[in-house]
């Protein structure tokens, strides 16, 4: 056993308001800069939709992800040898019209246009070239699109439907979307890392981010094709590639990443996992519905007094592990089995998982009102207005039950609570619903307190990073770095000659 | 005098000015090292001008290696017709890549809007130079034919006098003036090198044929981390530690 720890994130789908926030967040802090100005590390689409960059999930066209070769993963990409040969030229690498051309607007015009018969304007013009441009592309072009002939017609989860249910997610009282962020999965299994000829991104050993490390990075671009979430970007004018560092300074200060402090939606939850390294073969080694339960598999119990003892042999030390007990992730992830990886079937071993959206759930109307009857408590769960199998091609590989069982538990606790506060509904029902999902009350109790009321400090629990001690364990003697620089510098600040 | 100028004093400068600054630049500058790729900006022509370009070049440069490290190899291997067409051949049609390579990459630059907006004053000269050293080349292979076995005969020695500190000019005195210049251009290249985006060339990631998929970097020794620990539970003696195995950074999660 290969005891490592991850900082892993959940984010609760179904409280997601579709506000932006976290992206401007993040661009506001990271990305707002010359030849990142079109990267948006975190971004928010709606579904069912296309996202950024357009029709990113469609591998066909991406060639994105591991696929299962015999008993090892290899990448998408295609063999090794040869992708070396394509370093001239990348033929699977997204261009710049795939995600959206960056523009801003020409205020000076508005000052400095000389007085005539029209208002002055600010024309858009592009941050690459300067020259005017018609917008035909954004990062959230598709936003609130959800019943869209136009885009959401074509998101690529829609495949695994027929004909019929297509047009039914279609029809005018039917139609639904809802909003997924994005931000890098911090993967186990990074398909980046595997692909970079450089060697340049690596998983930190002690919290699993995946960084790139700019110095080693020599701009072969294979990362952006490999990511089959295309969260490691190209940039332009710098040459080297970029991704999101889940705002690293911040957590090993213990501060939330930038786009977690700032949701205000408070979706999102930030937690240490456990994980055995050593079955990471093993936990591929299965088909793709069988992905998320084989990753759960993977993912230790801190409790446990086995795990904990190999975790302090790897040097996780005791209050590391405290912060994994805490961990909200363990819980929807492990405990709870409400959240779940987005595209499992990508097989990186994603750690950002999703509580899947509830929704509006009614879905049948006759004369203009809703069917309320519901015989079973669970009924409108399979009268959802999204087909399980579209959820389950986005979060569990096509495994419809896994989907199911994440919102039913949704709804049995929402229902729980209404008899708490409203009063209204059929207790044996809902108890009978507990059972057959095996729940108890407290454990309904416990996800509705995690899920609505969830404090700073229970949505964000953070392991401290004890970077001191690293020092100390390097050097042996901390007063060597007594009076050397800090952030900024490449070298001592030696006076020169 | 002017012969001493470009074909002793010139060669000496541009090698040590190539050398010391493409090691000045990785030390002080590592970063720049890139292939400051504009794949991501237009594609469609850069297909055809960078494949054509780098792997013509790369023929062609290989080519002149071979003439210079094993001279009396490429005159016994030419010494059938045969062997000596297919050889010259073989070089015209990598010469012939290059520069179709060249200029397609060369209008691609003046024409596409995006590109321009990443390209450098270096990148023109280095475009020029490049264009006029492969013009001069496939000329040369053309109208000065069988230049495996003139090369090998002519410049290959000059080179090689260079090399060894006896600067010896005989052997291309008498060459044509093109031929001159290919050798004067190819000394500017040099000199131009460690400034320009040519540098890209010494990064080439032949590595990772052989490195394991995946690469974890602890920011700490693991080993002492669990000596120098402040905690109370440690290890109980005699349990194999898979940690102390591969302590050492980057230790692969798999390999191929």
């Amino acid at each position: 056993m290969d005891v490592r720890l991850q900082m892993a994130m959940v984010f609760h789908l179904d409280k997601c308001i579709g506000c932006h926030t976290c992206s401007v967040a993040c661009k506001n802090v990271w990305t707002d800069r010359k030849g990142a100005e079109y990267m948006w590390w975190n971004n928010v689409e709606t579904k069912p939709g296309t996202g950024y960059p357009t029709a990113w999930e469609d591998q066909q066209k991406y060639h994105g992800g591991w696929e299962q070769k015999n008993s090892q993963p290899d990448l998408r990409m295609g063999r090794r040898e040869l992708r070396v040969l394509n370093i001239f030229h990348n033929p699977h690498l997204p261009k710049l019209d795939d995600y959206y051309e960056p523009w801003t607007y020409k205020y000076e015009d508005l000052f400095d246009s000389p007085e005539g018969a029209d208002q002055p304007t600010a024309r858009p013009i592009s941050m690459i070239t300067g020259n005017y441009v018609d917008i035909e592309a954004g990062p959230n072009w598709d936003d609130d699109l959800g019943g869209s002939p136009v885009y959401a017609a074509n998101d690529p989860n829609l495949d695994s439907l027929t004909e019929e249910e297509r047009a039914q997610v279609f029809e005018i009282d039917r139609l639904v979307f809802f909003y997924l962020p994005r931000i890098c999965n911090h993967c186990i299994n990074p398909a980046c890392v595997a692909a970079c000829p450089s060697g340049a991104i690596y998983k930190r050993g002690e919290d699993g981010i995946v960084l790139i490390n700019q110095e080693k990075c020599r701009g072969w671009r294979m990362c952006v094709t490999a990511c089959p979430y295309k969260k490691s970007y190209y940039n332009w004018s710098t040459g080297k590639s970029e991704k999101c560092i889940l705002c690293f300074p911040r957590l090993e200060t213990g501060q939330a990443p930038a786009c977690f402090h700032s949701c205000v939606g408070r979706i999102r939850y930030l937690g240490g996992l456990l994980y055995d390294a050593d079955r990471l073969l093993d936990t591929l080694h299965v088909p793709d519905d069988k992905l998320v339960e084989s990753q759960r598999e993977m993912i230790l119990d801190p409790r446990d007094p086995q795990v904990r003892e190999g975790a302090l042999r790897n040097g996780i030390d005791a209050r590391a592990l405290e912060a994994c007990e805490r961990s909200p992730v363990y819980r929807y992830v492990k405990q709870w089995k409400m959240a779940l990886p987005l595209h499992p079937e990508f097989r990186t071993l994603p750690m950002l998982f999703y509580v899947p959206p509830l929704l509006p759930v009614m879905a049948k109307s006759e004369d203009g009102l809703y069917d309320t009857a519901n015989a079973e408590l669970f009924s409108p769960i399979e009268k959802a207005r999204l087909p399980m199998k579209y959820m389950a091609s986005l979060f569990a590989g096509g495994n419809q039950e896994l989907v199911r069982y994440a919102l039913k538990k949704q709804y049995a606790v929402r229902m729980f609570k209404r008899l708490d506060t409203v009063g209204d509904v059929d207790a044996a029902a809902i108890k009978r619903g507990l059972e057959q999902l095996n729940m108890t009350g407290a454990e309904a109790e416990q996800i509705f307190r995690l899920t609505a009321l969830p404090l700073f400090d229970e949505r964000f629990v953070i392991p401290s990073s004890h970077r001191e001690q690293a020092l100390a364990m390097l050097n042996e003697d901390m007063w060597a770095e007594k009076g050397g620089a800090g952030f900024g510098f490449r070298a001592a600040p030696v006076r020169g000659a | 005098m002017h012969n001493n100028l470009l074909y002793i004093i010139l060669p000496y400068t541009a090698f040590t000015v190539a050398v010391v600054f493409t090691i000045y630049r990785y030390r002080k500058d590592g970063f720049s090292y890139s292939s400051l790729s504009s794949q991501f900006l237009e594609s469609k022509e850069l297909f055809y001008g960078s494949v054509a370009w780098h792997f013509g070049v790369i023929g062609a440069l290989t080519g002149h290696a071979i003439g210079f490290l094993f001279p009396k190899s490429v005159l016994w291997f030419n010494g059938v017709p045969v062997r000596l067409y297919i050889l010259e051949t073989t070089g015209l049609l990598f010469g012939l890549l290059a520069l179709v390579g060249i200029v397609s990459l060369t209008v691609r630059r003046a024409t596409s809007s995006r590109v321009r907006a990443v390209t450098s004053k270096m990148d023109v000269v280095v475009v020029m130079l490049l264009l006029i050293q492969v013009s001069l080349g496939v000329y040369i292979a053309v109208f000065y034919r069988w230049g495996s076995s003139w090369f090998v005969t002519s410049a290959v020695p000059y080179l090689r006098s260079l090399w060894l500190l006896q600067p010896d000019l005989k052997m291309i005195e008498p060459l044509p003036l093109i031929i001159k210049l290919h050798i004067v251009n190819f000394y500017l290249l040099l000199i131009v090198f460690p400034f320009s985006r040519l540098v890209h060339m010494l990064v080439v990631p032949l590595q990772y044929l052989w490195r394991p998929y995946q690469i974890v970097i602890w920011n700490w020794n693991r080993r002492r981390a669990q000596a120098h620990a402040p905690q109370p539970a440690r290890q109980p003696a005699g349990v194999a530690s898979s940690a102390d195995e591969h302590a050492a950074e980057g230790r692969p999660v798999f390999t191929r």
